[in-house]
């Protein structure tokens, strides 16, 4: 048992040591276009289903959202308050340049599911990040 | 259009579509991914349950 545990935390070490490849294109473009199309980071690097479940669970929060009278945050909103579900909301890249677009959103907060509905865009955006973080790891070889 | 979400489906939602990109990026095998995001879904949910019966508890 103690061996075991021994050879894995070894393993771990190994694996931690090794070098990741190298910055390549991918390392730039991966990122960028997972930003704009959630999921599109992992479907370029032909991670196909992770890409597609990325890309239904970020749309679909966000979509969401929207649908419950959320309120996008813009970039003037002077609140930090409001810079910071901006930060949040522009994560979802795409997503929410095009909501920008149609003027979507941009109703006040009149109940409780319309809160949830901007805190949904919000996480959306923030899940969006880490996924972003993913598609550059695989790119440089540091995940599989 | 729009979507009118009770507070647990709202919580559902949200801790089903969370636990689903937690697991994709923080864990490197297919299986590791399945067992971590299922333990996100199960923190996130069980934890509204219990706040909500805290608050209850707090309110009574």
């Amino acid at each position: 048992m103690a061996n075991s545990n021994a050879a894995r935390t070894n393993a771990a070490k190994t694996k931690a040591a090794e070098p990741a490849q190298p910055a390549n294109s991918m390392s730039v473009i991966a990122p960028a276009l997972g930003w704009l199309i959630p999921g599109a980071g992992h479907i370029i690097q032909k991670r196909w289903i992770r890409g597609a479940l990325l890309l239904v669970s970020i749309g679909t929060l966000f979509i969401l959202g929207l649908l419950m009278q959320g309120h996008i945050y813009k970039a003037n909103g002077g609140d930090i308050l409001d810079i910071l579900g901006f930060i949040g909301d522009l994560g979802a890249g795409g997503l929410y340049l095009v909501t920008l677009a149609m003027n979507g959103g941009q109703g006040a907060i009149a109940f409780a599911i319309a809160d949830y509905g901007s805190k949904f865009m919000i996480v959306a955006g923030l899940l969006n990040f880490i996924a972003v973080a993913d598609a550059y790891h695989i790119a440089i070889g540091k995940k599989q | 259009m729009t979507v009118q979400l009770t507070h647990f489906s709202a919580a559902f939602v949200f801790a089903l579509f969370a636990s689903i990109v937690f697991g994709i990026t923080h864990r490197e095998t297919t299986r590791d991914m399945l067992r971590y995001g299922l333990y996100c879904f199960a923190m996130f949910l069980g934890g509204a349950l219990v706040a909500g019966w805290a608050m209850w508890l707090v309110r009574r």
